[in-house]
């Protein structure tokens, strides 16, 4: 059913349709109204779950990884700074290898303090061990939801299914919400391998050895790495039973001819577009918004470079001492690669800081610098007046 | 695509307004997307809220700097100059004037200039010093852009019975008192 929605709501509904039984969360800004949601659609009788409300984020992930692990399907959702109270649990779960969907409304994080949207929350844990999804749209936020349940459940790896706060979460435009028989025919009932049962009693995330815990580690890396064909399938079955996809493992856009490329990760993917074609009609360009993020999909990546001369990485993150998160790991990935394009990393939008139209065309300037750019933070740039006067 | 900018206080139901618009010209059969300013959230802070309506889906996610259309919900705001900045040249503005009969338009306007005591008309039909649903019964008479019926379905889809009803008495009130479809050429010009 298409009908507008605010994204929050969007995915609340979209999550009750995949019947979750157990449901944790902590209010934090921009995440709760998904919660909020879900709480209503349940109170409402709408769905049957139970919804737990705890004292902090930290319990809010220990409750869903106990449930989970329990036998049933579980789901929480948070942000900012509630992602680092849960970070140590977070760990927990990627290492005990348990299925679990959460939904990350993308914030930056303190101090100073700052309640808008950046990836800095995401980024903090992108070593957890958890799948990490960036949605484009609110579209992709529910469709993904409801992949991820199904990725979450085959691969035994926890979902961070991310969407811009505020930007996504706030924004209200149509939405084609699967039905519930829709859902139903994609998600199989919620089964977990290693369900805790005192009558089979065994123990998860027990104390591991030097002998072993390599072995350990490296399987989850592993593990990880392979889970990108789960992450695909998931896609193209969805799309086989409503007809769209939610963006693979990369998205991209425009003529194969192009030779220089602009990678991105969420909703600022949308914007670019409407900047090429307004902006910068004349320039054959390439637009790829990186869905997948952890497995992060060298491959895939290096095949959607083929032909570019240059590729500016645009960011909502910093790492002090570094630079540009996405930036530093595109340029691993893309190392040896013959032919590789040059690639300039710029960062723009933090805390919430409005990434307009024009920020195409400067970004586009930095790939006529001689040297490539190792980290531009675009607001604080001078606007390069060359490339934006030619075409307009 | 038209742009509208919503401009009020913390409080006033500023992006109740811009939600309940995009659900109407979306009952309507457009494309229309609203989302809040991010800012201090405050009650009684300047806040805006933003809507773009379209016939096709619009993917940009920034915010509206040059709105053809600015709505102003609390008329101290047009002391700051962040109010009306970047307006299109031809572009319209709705003031509340609150409980006064009018604010007179500035030199320049002329009939690109509406104002309505949309505060007053809300305590008389919601019950409340609300303006927000007024203003938007006024603007859908100026611009045509959608059927009064359809925003009455939004404030029916998102309001208990009683909230809707008075609601829609204010709605009814407000587009009576503006000229019907004074501001349509900038709904044409936008190609909706």
């Amino acid at each position: 059913m298409r009908a507008a929605f605010e994204g929050s709501q969007a995915i609340a509904r979209a999550v009750a349709r995949c019947r979750p039984q157990v449901v944790a969360a902590y209010p934090i800004t921009p995440q709760t109204h998904i919660v909020e949601g879900i709480a209503k659609l349940v109170a409402d009788g709408e769905a049957d779950c139970e919804v737990v409300s705890v004292e902090s984020e930290f319990a809010a992930a220990s409750v869903v990884l106990g449930a989970a692990v329990a036998g049933s399907r579980a789901y929480t959702a948070t942000a900012s700074q509630g992602v680092l109270l849960m970070a140590e649990v977070l760990y927990n779960i990627a290492g005990m290898r348990v299925p679990l969907v959460l939904t990350c409304a993308n914030r930056a994080v303190s101090a100073p303090i700052n309640i808008w949207n950046d990836h800095q929350d995401a980024m903090a844990v992108r070593d957890a061990g958890w799948i990490q999804l960036f949605c484009t749209d609110n579209q992709e936020a529910v469709d993904t939801t409801i992949q991820a349940f199904r990725i979450t459940q085959e691969t035994e790896l926890p979902v961070m299914v991310c969407v811009d706060g505020f930007i996504l979460t706030h924004l209200f435009e149509p939405v084609d919400l699967p039905s519930q028989e829709q859902i139903d025919m994609f998600l199989p009932p919620y089964r977990f391998s290693r369900t805790l049962d005192p009558r089979r009693p065994l123990t998860l995330g027990t104390l591991v050895g030097p002998e072993h815990y390599t072995e350990v580690r490296a399987q989850l890396h592993g593990d990880l790495e392979a889970a990108a064909e789960a992450i695909l399938k998931a896609d193209a079955d969805w799309a086989d039973l409503v007809g769209r996809r939610a963006g693979g493992l990369i998205k991209s856009d425009g003529p194969h001819t192009a030779r220089i490329g602009v990678l991105t990760l969420g909703s600022v993917y949308g914007t670019l577009q409407e900047a090429a074609r307004e902006l910068v009609p004349d320039t054959p360009l390439r637009l790829m918004a990186l869905r997948c993020f952890r497995p992060f999909p060298a491959e895939a990546l290096r095949a959607a470079v083929d032909g570019l001369t240059d590729l500016v990485v645009l960011e909502r993150a910093i790492g002090p001492g570094m630079g540009g998160i996405l930036a530093t790991e595109v340029r691993a990935a893309l190392a040896g690669l013959r032919d590789a394009p040059r690639v300039h990393g710029a960062v723009a939008g933090l805390g919430g800081r409005d990434i307009p139209l024009d920020i195409l065309p400067r970004l586009l300037a930095l790939a006529d610098a001689a040297e490539p750019v190792r980290c531009s933070v675009i607001d604080l740039q001078k606007m390069p007046p060359a490339r934006l006067g030619a075409d307009r | 695509m038209l742009e509208i900018r919503i401009h009020g206080r913390g409080g006033q139901g500023n992006v109740v307004a811009a939600y309940l618009l995009a659900a109407a010209v979306v009952d309507a059969g457009l494309y229309g997307q609203a989302f809040p300013a991010f800012g201090a959230e405050r009650r009684g802070a300047p806040v805006a809220a933003f809507v773009r309506v379209a016939r096709d889906t619009v993917r940009r996610r920034c915010q509206i700097d040059r709105p053809h259309i600015v709505v102003v919900q609390d008329p101290t705001l047009l002391k700051s100059p962040a109010t009306l900045a970047g307006l299109e040249e031809g572009g319209c503005v709705l003031v509340n004037s609150a409980r006064a009969e009018a604010i007179p338009a500035p030199a320049g306007y002329g009939a690109r200039w509406a104002s309505l005591p949309a505060t007053r008309i809300a305590e008389e039909t919601v019950g409340r010093p609300m303006p927000n649903s007024a203003l938007l019964g006024a603007l859908l008479a100026l611009t045509g852009l959608c059927p009064l019926a359809a925003l009455e379905q939004a404030l029916e889809e998102r309001f208990p019975p009683d909230t809707a009803a008075r609601n829609k008495r204010a709605v009814r009130a407000a587009a009576e008192r503006v000229p019907e479809h004074a501001w349509r050429r900038v709904v044409d010009a936008r190609g909706l």
